[in-house]
């Protein structure tokens, strides 16, 4: 029986697939208590390692210094913009400039004019399968640390040349989730606007997009988490985002008994602002998937 | 509406003739013709795949077709220089799906078209709308999505929505096949009002015995040709094509 056989493994796979959003969600539970267990773990083990590290090392205890250091790595030097401020900052920007320039390219991949298609479908597909570093080095390199316009020299800051290299795999993938979207409504839809005289352009703003918003906003909120998470790339070129200011804070210390602790608090602040989007996203999914 | 000059309303309001139409190397059609006058209710019948729904798609320029002409009050459909527009002003089309759009009211499907097609004025075409929405009798589902509707309800929208272009004719191309036969009725009785208030209508059907008992015109299609023709009384009683009498067999 290979047919029945092979109709099981299909629809076991298919429910696998269903249930991956699931699994995404139960996956983090364990993360979620580990990651809990250690920040808790953290003032715990220096109340009892105080005594010791005070007389051995003879300086501020780990808690002491996370405290110290604490403000520094969410908001940034004084009268600076940086930490983790600045990395949802550049989240926020990367992801404007992706989801704007992504709507774009993602209709162009659907436009009837075959080279504007053919040159959005190439865009995306360049971008989707880019290393993202590899973007952010590119982006650095190639813009100039100031432009000229009108006569006044403005200059590009770093963690604004950082947002656009972060945006450009956004962009493409926003203009997937946008091609994906536009192509899952069934084309009786077409159809009938066109009966109804309604031009190409009046179908897809009145009819098509206002159907396809509700099944973008989850994958595109999953791209915000994936962003969000990447943002300590920028670090490598030179922007004082939270990772960055975690390094100068131990280097300045000197003392590997703050490494973990330290590399724990960056973890837990990420995980507290990305595991409610997490969630968000997938009551989300679950609500618009009942609803249509 | 301009219509042509040459056009008067004696003659065929639609005037199909030797239209041919291919999908890849498929011809659907294979040269059908047939004629339809004002306030006529013409039904189209036929096995399924014989080119039934492609016949009113190629009315409505839904499709091109490749040899051929199609003419609506004296205007060729398929002339490229043609306003869309001003055919699907006159011809309107309802599908057996109903293809409401489901992120708009019943009230606003309706109101759709004739506000940001026609450009008439917001509030008289809510007025129209609301008239529409009481002839198809669903006074009070104003309000309520197509996903909050029954199959008959929705179709009824649909029919609403495309008289709300103040068409001369109407296609339905088997638009009581998804129902349940409880709101087969429903439909029917506002199809036949129709008809009786003198709207040019054309429709494909299974429904044997509406169409002999509405219908002004029968035509039984089979794979891409007109076999055969008539009135009811004459076409239901004394077909005389052999296919034409085993599909009546068949299907009665
Ligand atoms: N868009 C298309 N592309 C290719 N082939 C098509 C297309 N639309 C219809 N056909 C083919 O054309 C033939 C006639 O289709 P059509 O839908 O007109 O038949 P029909 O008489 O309406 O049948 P039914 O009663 O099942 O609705 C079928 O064989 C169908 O497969
Ligand atoms: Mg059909």
């Amino acid at each position: 029986m290979t047919s029945l056989e092979a109709c099981v493994r299909e629809s076991k796979a298919r429910i696998s697939a269903a249930a991956s959003g699931e699994r995404f969600a139960s996956a983090f539970t364990p993360t979620a208590a580990f990651v809990i267990l250690v920040a808790c773990a953290i003032p715990i083990l220096t109340l009892e390692a105080r005594a010791q590290l005070q007389s051995t090392v003879g300086t501020q205890s780990v808690l002491q210094s996370l405290i110290k250091w604490f403000p520094l790595i969410l908001f940034g030097p004084p009268r600076e913009f940086g930490g983790f401020a600045l990395n949802i900052a550049v989240s926020f920007l990367a992801m404007a400039l992706g989801t704007a320039v992504g709507i774009v390219l993602g209709l162009g991949q659907i436009s009837i004019h075959r080279p504007l298609r053919n040159l959005a479908w190439a865009l995306t597909q360049f971008f989707r399968n880019a290393p993202w570093l590899v973007l952010l080095f590119f982006v650095m390199l190639l813009t100039p640390f100031q432009i000229r316009l009108f006569g006044f020299s403005i200059p590009l800051p770093g963690w604004l040349k950082a947002s656009v290299g972060l945006s450009l795999p956004i962009m493409a993938n926003m203009s997937e989730i946008v091609r994906g979207a536009v192509n899952s409504i069934p084309t009786a839809q077409w159809e009938s606007a066109e009966s109804l005289a309604f031009t190409r352009l009046q179908t897809l703003w009145r009819i098509i997009l206002p159907q396809c918003v509700r099944r973008m906003i989850p994958p595109w909120m999953n791209w915000y988490a994936i962003l969000t998470m990447a943002t300590p790339l920028i670090s490598i070129v030179g922007v004082n985002d939270a990772m960055t200011l975690t390094q100068d804070a131990l280097s300045a210390e000197q003392r590997t008994d703050l490494l973990m602790p330290m590399y724990s608090l960056l973890l837990a602040l990420f995980f507290l602002y990305c595991y409610p989007i997490a969630r968000w996203t997938l009551w989300l999914e679950r609500k618009y998937a009942v609803k249509i | 509406m301009q219509a042509n000059a040459a056009w008067t309303p004696d003659q065929p309001i639609v005037s199909v003739r030797d239209v041919h139409k291919s999908y890849g190397k498929v011809e659907v059609l294979k040269g059908v013709s047939l004629d339809v006058r004002k306030g006529e209710v013409v039904c189209i019948i036929g096995p399924s795949g014989s080119g039934k729904s492609t016949l009113l798609r190629c009315i409505n320029a839904l499709v091109g077709i490749d040899k051929g002409s199609i003419l609506v009050e004296g205007q060729e459909v398929h002339d490229p220089k043609l306003d869309k527009l001003e055919l699907r002003k006159k011809v309107s089309m309802v599908f057996q799906q109903y293809n409401l759009f489901p992120h708009k009211t019943a009230l606003e499907n309706v109101m759709m078209a004739p506000i940001l097609v026609l450009k008439r004025p917001k509030e008289e075409v809510e007025a129209q709308a609301r008239r529409l929405i009481k002839k198809v009798r669903l006074e009070g589902k104003e309000n309520s999505y197509p996903g909050e509707l029954s199959g008959g309800q929705q179709q009824r929208v649909a029919i609403a929505r495309s008289l709300a272009m103040t068409p001369d004719v109407m296609l339905f191309d088997e638009v009581t096949s998804a129902l349940d036969p409880e709101t087969v009725k429903e439909v029917l009785s506002t199809i036949r009002e129709l008809a009786d208030d003198g709207m040019t209508c054309i429709l494909v059907t299974h429904e044997m015995g509406f169409a002999r008992e509405v219908g002004d015109h029968i035509y039984f299609t089979e794979k891409g040709v007109i076999v055969e023709h008539g009135p009811p009384a004459t076409f239901f009683k004394e077909a005389r094509d052999p296919r034409t009498r085993e599909f009546l067999s068949q299907i009665l």
